[in-house]
């Protein structure tokens, strides 16, 4: 089955394509060449519209504990938005913590063929699976996460050799089927089950006695190490802390030059100044990401309504307790390897902290110059549901409408706030190159994310609208692996995607320490913690694509 | 011969079949006691199934189970599975408010259950729902600070056990998780402290290597709210007027909210199966309010005791494919979740359900409950029915005679289970989905 998409404006920034009228032709679910001297099976009229890749969502917390633990907390949220059977879709609800099966169809109608949850605990891996599992349309993918877990903590201050850490890093990795690697709060999380309410950078861990700056440095020389592509992805210490500027400013500093991503930026980016106490960082922590090209960032982009924040920073989130809305929520302390805290949250633009949340968030879109360095995330469901993307789309790409919703929140926030004086728009290619192309190139898919010959045929096609939330909010098709899924914003075709994973080389000596480990400590064996390919392929759904780390490891 | 190899990581070294001769299988996960038991020692021998080493009461039980019958019946005559599957459709298709119950299977049998009741319009409930609810709307209502298994075997110096017998129904929780010798943040296990609260234990499970007996403040389950509800006030260092709650001296109490500020890692441990009164989850509230106000200065949380029949698994499933718990209804096209006018029982007995399909592949103990209304069964094969239903098929059990994935009461390890036989029963998740397809 050849496929022709005839004379859309291309915009694909990994091949520096930027709004060029070029035909694409898709065969067997992936993009290629020009045939010549085929016939063409079916060709799709894209004069006059906007094509991209598909579109990456490269941190969302779409699958695993704590998410269930918020869809189970807020029936009441869920009531609002059903979303009803269909003769094509199965039934589920929406709104801050959709189900797992209307969280794939909405991706896809607004363009997304792929997401990633930033937050997957060793000890539930399994379940982040299984949940990502009954996630249609979209690939998927998981950051395990490490740096509170006892046995990393423990070799450090056994001081173990990195190579030691790095073997465990990389075993970890393999055995939750990972793409990448994730901290929260280093050691914070231990920590609080210590009763230790803060961990700042160089604080020491009341009873292992190591730093976050260590732990982050530990594990960020490992993933460089073992080679794989994402660097270490940091939810960084303090988050939601007045102040915690000077936190992230000296944890970039800390880095000295080692790659590594730092996640929804916006929630520790905050000063100290003004009556509240509370100002804008934006510009010191844009600068400083300016300068320091090993940096890459996603926002966190807070936007006004009722959601629900989760995390596994259980120390922060038991912190902002007395913030529910409405007023429950829940910390839970995880296997002596992590944490999780989920906490309802209603920001609203006349209340002063929120507002300038939400400027803080687009100060750092606006100020940082690289598209290429800067991610849009809402942290989903953390700073709004990712239903949003469209509206933030329209903030960032259009000047006069934000400026306009400038005008309607915290008359102060608004004042302190540098926003109305910043004149840029992002243009298209940059929309482009945030939510596709240097999103594929930090998780290291090679094959997703640009419209070059042998890409993943994952298009989305678009109207060209004055209105950009419209125009993004629905494309008038979107390919996922060459097959139309939806047209006019509407799924047309369930498909299920791929679960991305890398898998680098370690000596198996670590087993046996583990062994042993698990042995005298945890409550499983080693053997039932591991997860196989077939837990994720059995049900002929699901499917593995291994990438491949550039010091070696099984491709 | 030994079936337990290193490095096993891959599904074709875990399907432990073998038909020739008895096999012995190491390190085998179990379904049946909600706590993730996975060092069991089982010998195959045919499909009868012996634990030779690390059984309790529920496991040895549920593992040992016999196979009796492997032929599906519709009137009480043998069919073939077939001839039931589309029996059980040509019943369903008629319906106007099916009732998909019983739902205890794992993963992949709830996500068939969910898949056929999106379809058919139907109302999903557990069969442990009624407990379950004690818990899951004290989260509704306020939220709760909780802990898993590895954490209280590893930190805990405190354990207080509210008004659950926790032995008879989580034989191997003390062995396991209290009286472990080795801990990473607790010098000595045997010195920790265990406290009753309401019934005494029913066993010596409780009672310290070294001899030492749990203390027991002893009360009827009726008075556990206000008991409670006291020992909360006391946390707050509020005034009490009164010698004695419901049969505990004040005093005892106070020693009690003493202990509970002091404790590094104090653990508050109930059973919602064992909570046996009206409105139980509003003491599971307080209880959960009281863990929460300790929080304020020291560390605390709490441990739900349950998981078994695969209630948590069949809450969790529900939760991420619906966005609400189970007694949730398809019926109107969306998923509608009310714990009160979608509970089994009610429906059944105020005449509101018109057809039931009970899923129960765990335990021959747990028939569907007593109706009019059409009934199908996929049930342990075993099962032995007052009333014959309509159709009955007896599935696999999760774990023995089919691989899947099962949920421990902590709701976050998923246990990997394995089959461990060749029964021919098929899942509870292919005849579902059997179903599923034949009622289009």
């Amino acid at each position: 089955m050849l496929i022709k998409l005839t004379g859309g404006t291309v915009y694909d920034p990994a091949r520096g394509v930027d709004g060029e009228v070029r035909d694409l032709y898709v065969r067997d679910g992936r993009i290629v060449d020009s045939p010549n001297d085929t016939a063409i099976d079916k060709e799709y009229n894209l004069y006059g519209k906007v094509v991209m890749a598909g579109a990456i969502d490269m941190h969302t917390h779409i699958g695993g504990g704590k998410v269930t633990i918020a869809r189970t907390l807020l029936p009441e949220d869920h009531r609002r938005d059903p979303f009803q059977r269909t003769d094509l879709l199965r039934s589920g609800c929406g709104h801050a913590a959709p189900s797992t099966l209307t969280t794939g169809y909405r991706y896809a109608e607004m363009g997304y063929t792929a997401g990633f949850e930033p937050a997957m605990l060793p000890t539930n891996a399994r379940q982040a699976h299984m949940e990502m599992g009954d996630v249609p349309m979209i690939d998927k993918g998981g950051y395990v996460m490490l740096g509170s877990d006892d046995f990393l903590l423990r070799m450090m201050a056994q001081r173990k050799d990195q190579q030691a850490i790095n073997d465990y890093v990389a075993w970890t990795i393999k055995s939750a089927q990972a793409i990448g690697v994730k901290v929260v709060n280093p050691g914070g999380i231990s920590a609080f089950k210590f009763n230790q309410r803060s961990l700042d950078l160089d604080e020491k861990h009341p009873h292992y006695g190591t730093s976050p700056r260590a732990i982050l440095k530990c594990l960020a020389t490992a993933v460089k190490a073992l080679g794989v592509p994402h660097p270490l992805h940091v939810h960084g210490c303090n988050l939601g802390v007045p102040g915690n500027m000077e936190t992230t400013l000296k944890t970039i500093e800390a880095m000295e030059g080692l790659s590594v991503h730092l996640t929804h930026i916006q929630f520790h980016s905050y000063g100290t100044e003004g009556d509240h106490k509370f100002s804008s960082g934006a510009a010191q922590i844009a600068e400083a990401v300016n300068a320091n090209k090993n940096i890459t960032v996603d926002v966190g982009q807070i936007l006004f309504g009722q959601t629900v924040t989760a995390s596994g920073d259980n120390m922060r989130q038991h912190a902002n307790h007395n913030h529910a809305h409405p007023n429950k929520w829940v910390c839970m302390d995880i296997e002596c390897d992590a944490g999780c805290g989920v906490v309802p949250f209603r920001y609203r633009d006349r209340n002063f902290v929120n507002a300038l949340q939400w400027a803080i968030g687009l100060e750092t879109f606006l100020l940082i110059d690289d598209p290429w360095r800067v991610f849009l995330t809402t942290d989903h469901p953390n700073g709004a549901p990712f239903t949003t993307y469209p509206h933030l789309i329209r903030l960032l790409m259009d000047k006069t409408f934000r400026n306009d919703q400038l005008t309607r929140i915290n008359p102060e926030a608004a004042a302190m706030s540098s926003l109305g004086s910043i004149e840029r728009e992002y243009s298209l290619y940059e929309i482009a190159t945030m939510t596709r192309a240097a999103a594929a190139k930090l998780i290291g898919l090679t094959d997703s994310g640009h419209l070059g010959a042998s890409a993943r045929a994952d298009i989305t096609v678009y109207t060209e609208q004055e209105d950009k939330e419209a125009m993004f909010a629905k494309p008038d098709y979107v390919f996922k692996d060459g097959d139309l899924v939806v047209r006019n914003g509407e799924v047309v075709k369930v498909v299920w995607g791929t679960t991305h994973v890398v898998r680098p080389e370690h000596d198996d000596g670590i087993e046996k320490s583990l062994r042993d480990y698990f042995d005298r400590y945890l409550t499983m064996k080693l053997e039932n913690f591991t997860m196989s390919d077939g837990e994720i392929t059995e049900d002929g759904r699901g499917s593995l694509s291994v990438h491949p780390c550039s010091t070696g490891g099984e491709a | 011969m030994t079936g337990y190899h290193a490095n096993s990581n891959r599904e074709c070294n875990r399907d432990m079949t073998n038909k020739s001769k008895a096999v012995v299988w190491e390190n085998v996960p179990s379904p049946f006691c909600g706590i993730g038991t996975d060092d069991l020692s089982i010998e195959v021998d045919g499909t009868a199934l012996k634990v030779l080493q690390n059984g309790c009461s529920v496991n040895s039980a549920g593992f040992e189970e016999p196979v009796t019958d492997t032929d599906p019946r519709v009137g009480g005559e043998t069919v073939t599975l077939e001839e039931a599957v589309a029996k059980a459709a040509d019943i369903l298709r008629e319906t106007n408010l099916p009732l998909v119950g019983g739902l205890a299977t794992d993963v992949n049998g709830m996500r068939a259950a969910l898949a056929l009741a999106d379809r058919i319009g139907a109302v999903v409930d557990n069969m442990n729902s009624t407990a379950a609810m004690r818990n899951l709307l004290a989260l509704q209502s306020g939220g709760w600070v909780n802990t898993t298994l590895a954490e209280v075997k590893n930190r805990a110096d405190l354990l207080l056990m509210v008004g659950g017998d926790v032995e008879s129904l989580f034989p191997r929780f003390f062995e396991r998780c209290v009286w472990n010798q080795d801990a990473m943040f607790v010098d000595d296990t045997t010195k920790r402290d265990v406290v009753f609260l309401g019934r005494a234990p029913a066993g010596d499970a409780a009672t310290a290597p070294d001899g030492r007996a749990a203390e027991v403040l002893a009360c009827s389950n009726a008075d556990l709210p206000e008991v409670v509800a006291v020992l909360r006030a006391l946390i707050h260092k509020k005034v009490i007027r009164a010698n004695e709650v419901g049969g505990v001296p004040l005093a005892s109490l106070q020693i009690l909210a003493k202990k509970l500020k002091h404790a590094r890692y104090g653990v508050v441990s109930w059973v919602a199966g064992s909570l046996d009164f009206a409105h139980a989850e509003l003491m599971v509230q307080t209880l959960c309010e009281m863990i929460k106000d300790l929080n304020e200065t020291t560390r605390c949380s709490g441990l739900p005791l349950g998981g078994r029949e695969g209630d948590q698994t069949a809450n969790s499933v529900c939760g991420w494919i619906t966005g609400y718990p189970v007694r949730t209804s398809y019926a109107s096209g969306h998923p509608e979740y009310d714990p009160h006018v979608n509970a089994a029982e009610r429906l059944l007995t105020n005449g509101e359900a018109d057809a039931l399909l009970w899923v129960s592949a765990f335990n021959v103990e747990r028939t569907p409950p007593a109706t009019d209304v059409p009934t199908i069964v996929l049930g342990r094969s075993g099962m032995v029915f007052e009333k014959e239903p309509d159709v009955f098929v007896p599935v696999g059990t999760p774990g023995i005679d089919h691989s899947g994935h099962a949920y421990r009461m902590d709701n976050v390890v998923a246990l990997r289970l394995h089959k461990l036989r060749d029964s021919g029963l098929p899942s509870s998740a292919e005849v579902l989905s059997a179903i599923e397809h034949a009622v289009m």
